[in-house]
């Protein structure tokens, strides 16, 4: 027959209080991002209008839009993808596959690891050394790419190590053996196998990236711009221009902060609707992630 | 199973294997043509010496087995005739490996070439996940080989002689991942095959495969050795016995005993072989 004794009520008491503790710590977590999405859209939520997007900010906050913020947070996002996505994965690709395991990649690898948790102003403040002034890009949608590339950089390596990691060492040993070269090896299996985690951790960085402003403030952010950047694609020969790199910026988190920190009510609804467009942009990067995720799991089978 | 019940299995097990004890005086085979000769082979991994000077001649168009207990350096010796142990951090290796009379350790060597000329099969099939075409082309595709005739009809010829083609025929475009376990390593050696190698290196093939998959496999490997030179490492002694012409024993890494199949598992010399084929061991 059995028993209950004292010992086993008692621990089954102590699964139960675990139990219990973990789903208030996760309901914690989830309703403070509930309260907090619902908190901006009560307030901001008025002003999700189409001219919210298509107009210049402006001393009047029911005229005010983010038309230069959302732009600025575009092609900035660009340059940086376009900066830190080969450089990433290449360096990546690079100490997984080809560099020889000595001290020299072991203190580089540290470095990378240790580079991802250095505070983002000190990126800001690097880059206003080097590419304001030392390369003289000045205070540009380039320098601001570049900046928030570097930022990202160390992310993109990791997480392309980390994927490429999980392609079996089988595959390798396949193609090694039928006479391909290592960059045969690399390209037609290696990276193919890991793109989805690759471009999982390209998103995550880049979901970073779009949220941050202090790096962008130290070298030089504008708050208010009236203006869009020169339009990339032009009517008459090469048809096409580079000037928008060197035009001034702000992005979206630079203007919520111009608002908030003024004293009318009226502009705090503006930064309450920006807020929600940045949480709105973020979470669809982060969806385009598990939809890469669940895509290339799919596509291969091992 | 004493040595007698042990000859017994061999000649059931083998059928097309003629046990011809006056073979027995000359077990070694310098009468016929070596391709690969190892001679004085030391491998090390870090610290550990897992060959110790190995000499060995390895007989063209003609399957050679090495066998022995786990850890005793066969496997080890497989993965230099093709140096994928250079993959491996931290080896070392002296001696000389000769293919077709050519140091394959010489630093002039071509490892890419190697390799197409030495092709593997190894313990866990490994297909690409890519479509089964696409397997058996991989070896074509990254010497710039595209043009289609010549694709499919080294598709076909290849998955003829894996003995897969008529299992597959219809799907070739399917996912080698859909394939059973033992079609998977039928079609990992087809991918082997398509690029013409002179011999084929076999880790344990059959190690992690059901019966039926097995005995197709041997019997492949018994119809490709007219053909190919084949070098198969392997756990299982009547596997050994089965199908290869010369047997190798290895024990903590150095060469027990070398001779033909039928002799050193009739009539080995040394007594190390004889525990280890009659299972006092091992």
């Amino acid at each position: 027959m059995i028993v209950s004794d004292r010992n086993s009520t008692r621990r089954k008491r102590l699964d139960t209080l675990f139990g219990v503790l973990g789903l208030v710590a996760t309901c914690v977590g989830m309703i403070t991002l509930g309260a907090l999405i619902l908190q901006l859209v009560m307030d901001g939520g008025v002003r999700l209008t189409a001219t919210f997007f298509t107009s210049f900010p402006s001393r009047f906050p029911k005229q005010a839009g983010i038309l230069s913020a959302w732009v600025g947070t575009c092609l900035i996002m660009f340059v940086t993808a376009l900066a830190a996505v080969p450089m990433g994965v290449a360096a990546g690709v690079y100490l997984e596959e080809y560099a020889p395991k000595n001290w020299l990649t072991g203190l580089i690898e540290i470095n990378i690891a240790n580079l991802a948790g250095v505070p983002s102003i000190v990126y800001g403040l690097m880059a206003l050394g080097l590419f304001v002034y030392q390369l003289k890009l000045g205070q540009s949608i380039l320098s601001a790419g570049l900046t928030l590339g570097l930022l990202i950089l160390p992310i993109v390596i990791v997480a392309t190590r980390e994927s490429i990691r999980a392609v079996p060492a089988g595959m390798r040993e396949a193609a090694l053996a039928l006479g391909a070269t290592k960059w045969q090896t690399t390209r037609d299996h290696v990276l193919p196998y890991s793109m989805g985690g690759i471009l999982t951790g390209i998103i995550i960085a880049l979901s970073r990236a779009i949220g941050e402003t202090a790096p962008l403030i130290t070298i030089g952010a504008l708050t208010f711009i009236a203006f869009l950047p020169d339009v990339p694609l032009k009517t008459e020969f090469p048809f096409i221009s580079f000037d928008w790199l060197m035009s001034p910026f702000t992005v979206m988190p630079i203007q919520m902060f111009n608002w908030v920190s003024r004293p009318q009510q009226e502009f705090h609804l503006n930064a309450a609707a920006t807020g929600l467009v940045l949480i709105v942009m973020t979470l669809a990067m982060n969806g385009i992630a598990i939809y890469f995720r669940f895509r290339f799991r799919k596509r291969i089978k091992w | 199973m004493n040595l007698q019940e042990t000859a017994d299995v061999i000649e059931r097990d083998t059928p097309k294997m003629r046990i011809d004890r006056a073979m027995h005086a000359s077990p070694q085979t310098q009468n016929l043509s070596p391709i690969f000769q190892v001679e004085n082979v030391d491998f090390y991994y870090g610290e550990k010496h897992a060959l110790k000077n190995i000499n060995v001649d390895i007989a063209e168009k003609k399957a050679t087995a090495f066998i022995g207990p786990s850890g005793c350096g066969k496997t080890t010796l497989l993965r230099c005739l093709n140096r994928m142990n250079d993959l491996v951090l931290g080896t070392r290796v002296t001696g000389s490996i000769k293919l077709d009379g050519k140091n394959i350790y010489d630093p002039s060597t071509d490892i890419i070439q190697l390799r197409r000329h030495v092709g593997m099969i190894f313990q866990k099939w490994n297909p690409f996940p890519k479509s089964i075409y696409e397997n058996v082309v991989y070896g074509l595709r990254i010497v710039g080989v595209n043009k289609r005739h010549v694709l499919d009809d080294v598709v076909e010829k290849s998955l003829r002689r894996a003995a897969l083609w008529d299992e597959v025929k219809d799907n070739l475009h399917k996912s080698a991942a859909d394939l059973s376990g033992g079609q998977q390593q039928r079609l990992c050696i087809a991918r082997a095959l398509a690029v013409e190698p002179e011999v084929l290196l076999m880790d344990e093939p059959c190690s992690a495969l059901d019966p039926i998959s097995t005995a197709k496999i041997e019997e492949l490997i018994h119809e490709l050795k007219d053909t190919f030179t084949i070098v198969i490492v392997t756990h299982n002694m009547q596997q050994a016995a089965r199908v290869s012409d010369y047997t190798a024993f290895f024990y903590l890494g150095e060469l027990v005993e070398f001779g033909e199949t039928g002799t050193l598992f009739t009539a080995p010399e040394k007594r190390q072989t004889e525990d280890y084929i009659t299972g006092r061991f091992g």
